[in-house]
């Protein structure tokens, strides 16, 4: 087995997840060697793959229609869409890192949980029903569905696509890293199974098995998680105070880890990161596809609920995970790198660094059967995350820039669908070759961006098309534009790609997420360039929001718009 | 729909009362939720030593209390906002449709 080192981008990367923040705030690690092939991962992450395959395979021969390929003919039920919604977002990143962040600081993992959960309300009270209501396949249906056709889906395919490919590159390459480090897999190959298996779903199964993938990596993931759980618990008599008066005793930075640390210093950064966190939820293509997969805005509602809470849920466990890696972890010398003295840093020693804490946690809690299965779930759960991000990106190519805008509707239901497989199939080629040129950049950054730019342009140009009479072309546009452009010039000119990724000396840029600015710029820059348009489309625009205000709100007019 | 078929049902005082009564409950929640959560993230900034406290003679603090009552207070907010639009909401949605179709 050839030794290749892992450079300090692993924890970088899995913290993208987590936002750029985190990646100042992360300890530094050192270099780590590649581990041997592990085998009882291998083989259950083999079982999952078969499974998930014969899904497919059952998935492609039911996949006939386009409402089929998108939204899995609408016939998922709203528990199960909870369970794939809750996928989405329950991805490595989140629990490898989370769980290594309540590691390495205690609390502040917390602040970061809840950024990621409180978005959720917020997509049911103001987006949910609305989506289900006016749409069809994607979430440009909505934002175009009385502005311009041509425009407003080139403006917010181009937002799905920039969210896609920056999630897409950073889940890519963290699998990458994850999986050399778990199984003993090199680098390439990893990558290339990733994107292989991720064509294999989504071009021939489509929404179905996509989503299917995800509903069984949720239980999987939720069953790991719970169990670990309940064997730290069970430790300390069920007794969360005594598990946290042991970690305290343990843990190098005693009492403070019971309270905010460092990570939150300058609240206006505070304020941004939470914005791009809660809105971008609402922005984030491949969650708003999930919304047009149920039968009606009642199962939209109760599958946001479900989801909200199993996620919160995942997010009470990583916390409980992170602690028990501390308790377990710390006083045991063999997950760390120690010293020719015998001596080690309890936190920044830890063998792949502190994102490694949960697998460790596995190991320590479970043997190397727990350890097997956590690595297979983390494997799969990226497979799934990139397979629904694929899905959002391929139907933004086909249903609409080929259907809607180059078609201009004339094309037929089968083209588009085989169109979109194809496209499926260029993405994933794509990922593999982005992934293996970014495999020694950072890209922490990414997953923050994808989350701005959500926030910044896809968010802002559907709630206000959606909810405020006034918006027209123009502004939408010119003003979902800005948010967008504003949104990556400012994370390029942030510490995280100006002085940490193109080594310059200072940042130009002082905050870590822009998105309290370039939010703030998009929902100006659509007011102010809707008031400012007094063409005859506008006014055009504007008289047809009432049937839209009418469908939104009651669903009257839906009827037959689903070919289910 | 026709133009004078959307005057209808904006005039209509039933979808009138469900727009209402609708957006006024989300609009309600949606402030309660960023109450909730820029107050948490004000008192991180701000509070740290009030976070830390210690709850009875323990080591819990007080952040961590509060940190997961902002946790389940999110999924409380979406139960709530669950339970009355697929009961008195989709009820209203109902009637309102009921008549226009009669």
């Amino acid at each position: 087995m050839n030794r290749l080192m892992l450079r300090a981008a692993l924890p970088a990367v899995l913290l993208a997840a987590t936002a750029s923040v985190v990646l100042a705030a992360g300890p530094d690690i050192g270099a780590v060697q590649k581990q041997g092939l592990n085998v009882t991962a291998v083989v259950m992450f083999f079982l999952f793959v078969l499974g998930t395959l014969g899904i497919t395979v059952r998935a492609a021969m039911q996949t006939k229609s386009a409402a089929d390929f998108y939204a899995a003919g609408g016939g998922i039920s709203a528990f199960q869409n909870a369970l794939a919604i809750a996928g989405d977002y329950m991805s490595a990143a989140s629990f490898l890192g989370i769980s290594g962040l309540v590691f390495a600081s205690g609390f502040d993992g917390l602040i970061y949980s809840i950024g990621f959960l409180v978005g959720w309300p917020v997509v049911l009270f103001l987006i949910a029903e609305r989506l289900r209501n006016l749409g069809k396949f994607t979430f440009s249906d909505v934002a175009s569905f009385r502005l311009d056709q041509t425009q407003i889906r080139i403006l917010s395919a181009t937002g799905t696509l920039v969210v896609v490919a920056f999630y897409l590159i950073a889940q890519m390459v963290g699998a990458g890293k994850l999986i050399q480090l778990l199984f003993g897999l090199d680098y390439l190959w990893a990558v290339i199974i990733v994107g292989i298996l991720m064509i294999v779903y989504v071009a021939f199964g489509g929404m179905k098995a996509t989503t299917w993938v995800q509903i069984i990596k949720a239980c999987l993931l939720l069953a790991g998680a719970t169990l670990i759980s309940l064997i730290v618990l069970w430790r300390y008599g069920f007794n969360p105070e005594a598990m946290f008066a042991d970690a305290v005793k343990i843990h190098p930075k005693g009492d403070a880890i019971m309270a905010p640390g460092a990570l939150v210093t300058d609240p206006i950064s505070a304020i941004s990161l939470g914005m791009a966190l809660m809105f971008g939820t609402a922005g984030l293509p491949h969650i708003l596809m999930r919304f047009f997969t149920v039968s009606d805005a009642k199962a939209a509602r109760k599958s946001v609920f479900y989801a909200t809470g199993f996620i919160a849920y995942f997010y009470i466990l990583t916390f409980i995970i992170g602690f028990g890696a501390i308790t377990f972890l710390m006083n045991d010398p063999s997950y760390f790198k120690v010293g020719p003295d015998g001596a080690y840093n309890k936190v920044t020693s830890i063998i792949g660094g502190t994102n490694m804490a949960a697998i460790h946690l596995a190991n320590a809690t479970g043997g190397s059967l727990m350890l097997g299965f956590i690595s297979a779930v983390a494997f799969a759960t990226i497979l799934a995350v990139v397979a629904g991000l694929t899905l959002a990106g391929a139907s933004a190519v086909s249903h609409d820039l080929y259907a809607e805008v180059i078609a201009r509707g004339r094309a037929s239901e089968q083209q588009e669908v085989n169109l979109s497989k194809i496209t499926a199939i260029v993405i994933g080629i794509v990922a593999i070759v982005l992934g293996y040129i970014f495999e020694n950049q950072n890209v922490a950054f990414m997953v923050g961006l994808a989350f701005a730019v959500a926030a910044s342009c896809n968010f802002p140009v559907l709630l206000m098309s959606v909810l405020w009479k006034g918006t027209t072309t123009r502004g939408a546009l010119i003003g979902g534009l800005l948010g967008l452009i504003s949104a990556v010039v400012m994370v390029v000119l942030s510490k995280a790609v100006w002085v940490q990724t193109f080594g310059n000396a200072k940042e130009l840029f002082p905050y870590d997420n822009p998105a309290i600015f370039s939010m703030t710029i998009a929902f100006v820059g659509i007011w102010l360039f809707s008031k400012m348009d007094a063409s005859q489309r506008a006014k055009q625009e504007q008289a047809l929001f009432d049937e839209q205000y009418i469908r939104s709100e009651t669903g009257i007019g839906a009827a037959g718009a689903h070919a289910h | 729909m026709a133009v004078n078929e959307i005057d209808g049902i904006t005039n209509n005082p039933r979808f009138q009362e469900l727009v209402r009564e609708r957006s006024s409950f989300a609009w309600t929640l949606t402030i309660v939720m960023l109450v909730i959560y820029y107050g948490f993230i004000l008192l991180v900034a701000f509070g740290k030593g009030f976070l830390a406290t210690k709850i009875g003679g323990g080591v819990t603090s007080v952040g961590i209390i509060i940190g997961l009552g902002v946790i389940i207070s999110a999924f409380v907010l979406t139960g709530i906002y669950t339970q009355r639009a697929n009961s008195r909401f989709d009820e209203l949605t109902e009637n309102l449709t009921r008549e226009l179709t009669r």
